[in-house]
């Protein structure tokens, strides 16, 4: 299309590229900039430059190193995000291997029921689980006058509620590589005297790594960043992108800024490092 | 494929465990919920008390009315922003631009929503960069308040969701032969024509696929219309929110969500019929 663009239109269309790209970059580097600005506001004008919003050890320029409320959300965040990785992982692997390896009745509706959490929005989805296991509290409760603490909102029910939805995305990235598996390796591993779990494990499992690790790190992420059903699942420890939210209601300092940047570095990098094995996976 | 032995249903157990536990029990007792009505003198009873109420109070339904319609112009401006830049990337860019293209579309996105949403409440509050900008640069006398109404909150809306849009149409669109817009353009198609009949109708899955993921986004958001969006512009979730954690009406609470899934199963299925597209295809791609 664009070799047939001549004259006005193809600087049209280059300019509104240009255009596009300014737009994605624009908020995050301004959040980035002024991570730096030595003032009490994340806002013009610019006071200078400023280490103190990740170094300062003393209130109003507490920087993020020293913020112990911060500090311990990210502790939460990254708690929370590690048995997230776990368990999606664990059952993605499961699920995968199920709907390419075996046919049953009913198999495309279970298929479209493993798609469902992709439709479901995530304050729905927590607060789904909210009013289940709160039921579930109040009628052991009832019955046994057991108090069950971690079926009430707090770590459990956030890590439960992120699994929910985490595991449709990393089956279906697991999916996706085991449908380029060539099964008749599977066969050679058990026609050489393998069981089906020798198999599995020394011949699918190598194949699968790339597409295992490209999985944990979009459940990490996913879960480390998510907001609406963690918000609903929530209890006295607070995650990361909640605490933020809530100073960010009080009227926040860049302090803010700091933990977005450092926030966005490590996704950086945690992307990067994924795409380097995804890479290598393809050349396969 | 194997016989199915104790293995198969080893490996049923795990997901029957995750789909019923975490997925459909949890949303039927949403739905009983909805239907309980709360009476500490004679007792709970049920019915259809909280729809009604939905359906008494204008600023419920108007909120649901406003968010979907909101969530569509959103979509629709998704699709609109997005196209040509899908385009660019599949058809026009080449090596290296390509893959340097879709990564900068991409890393934006490996970053929190809040941070995305907070880098745009810099960008316009009043105190913000581009108010003091215009400021500055003499353009304006006062500072200018460019947050807290529709125009900044669908801002955000399309740029948090930008991503699911642009993803599925590269991915459709890469299968597109060349040759076939070559040919449009020798049968004396001009630019409009060519888009329109040949890439448009070409794209549908992926539109299709982009459509849904971003209208699901923007009906489910609660960060953007509550930071960005102005004291009226008031989001279904947030009335969910509302009445399960401030107000602690959980049944009121239960019924809206019922309502919201509800609606959004229903634009969902209806996008899916028009468009002639199957959910397992479009989405589990």
């Amino acid at each position: 299309m664009l070799h047939q663009l001549r004259g006005p239109a193809k600087s049209f269309y280059q300019f509104y590229m240009v255009g596009f790209l300014v737009f994605l970059a624009l908020p995050l580097s301004i959040v980035a900039v002024f991570a730096f600005n030595d003032s009490l506001f994340a806002a013009l004008p610019w006071q200078g430059f400023t280490l103190d919003w990740f170094i300062g050890q003393t209130e109003p320029k507490l920087g993020i190193l020293y913020d112990d409320g911060l500090l311990s959300s990210i502790a939460v965040s990254a708690s929370i995000a590690c048995f997230v990785t776990l368990f999606s992982l664990l059952l993605a692997t499961a699920n995968a291997w199920l709907f390419i390896r075996f046919d049953f009745p009913g198999k495309n509706w279970l298929y479209i029921g493993l798609l469902l959490p992709l439709v479901i929005p995530g304050v729905i989805l927590g607060v789904a689980i909210l009013v289940a296991s709160s039921s579930l509290a109040n009628s052991i409760e009832n019955s046994f006058a057991w108090e069950l603490e971690w079926l009430r909102p707090g770590f459990v029910l956030v890590v439960i509620g992120q699994v929910a939805f985490i595991t449709t995305i990393a089956t279906l990235v697991v999916l996706a590589r085991l449908r380029k598996f060539d099964f008749s390796l599977e066969e050679a591993a058990l026609n050489l005297g393998a069981n089906s779990w020798v198999a599995f494990v020394t011949v699918v499992l190598p194949f699968l790594s790339p597409a295992l690790i490209g999985a944990a790190v979009v459940s990490f992420l996913m879960s480390f960043e998510n907001f609406n059903t963690t918000l609903m699942l929530v209890g006295s420890d607070a995650p990361l992108t909640i605490a933020m939210y809530d100073r960010l209601r009080e009227g926040s300092t860049p302090v803010l800024n700091a933990v977005s940047l450092l926030l966005m570095l490590g996704s950086a990098f945690i992307a990067l490092v994924s795409m380097l094995f995804d890479g290598k996976s393809k050349q396969d | 494929m194997k016989a199915k032995g104790l293995g198969f249903y080893l490996l049923l157990l795990p997901f029957v465990l995750w789909f019923v536990l975490l997925i459909v029990l949890p949303h039927l007792q949403m739905l009983e919920l909805s239907f309980i009505k709360r009476d500490y003198v004679a007792g709970d009873s049920v019915g259809w008390y909280q729809y009604q109420q939905f359906l008494g109070e204008p600023l419920y339904w108007r909120t649901l009315l406003r968010t979907v319609w909101m969530s569509l112009l959103a979509t629709f401006i998704t699709l609109l922003v997005s196209f040509p830049v899908a385009f660019f990337i599949a058809k026009v860019a080449q090596g290296k631009v390509k893959r340097l293209l879709l990564l900068s579309c991409l890393l934006p996105f490996w970053v929190s929503e809040l941070v995305r949403t907070y880098g745009w409440m810099i960008l316009l509050r009043e105190s913000g960069v581009i108010s003091q900008g215009l400021m500055a640069l003499g353009l304006t006398e006062q500072p200018i308040e460019f947050l807290y109404n529709d125009v900044s909150m669908l801002v955000g809306l399309v740029y948090t969701s930008m991503l699911f849009m642009v993803v599925p149409l590269v991915s459709t669109l890469e299968g597109l032969d060349q040759s076939l817009i070559e040919a449009g353009y020798d049968l004396g198609g001009n630019g409009w024509n060519v888009t329109t009949s040949i890439i448009v109708p070409y794209a549908m899955p992926g539109i299709v696929s982009g459509c849904i993921m971003v209208f699901m986004l923007c009906l489910g958001n609660y960060l953007t219309p509550r930071l960005l969006g102005g004291k009226d512009s008031l989001w279904f979730t947030e009335q969910i929110f509302t009445q399960f954690i401030t107000r602690f009406n959980w049944e009121l609470g239960a019924a809206f969500g019922v309502i919201l899934l509800l609606v959004s199963s229903l634009v969902v299925a209806l996008g899916l019929k028009l468009s002639g597209q199957s959910f397992s295809r479009t989405l589990g791609r």
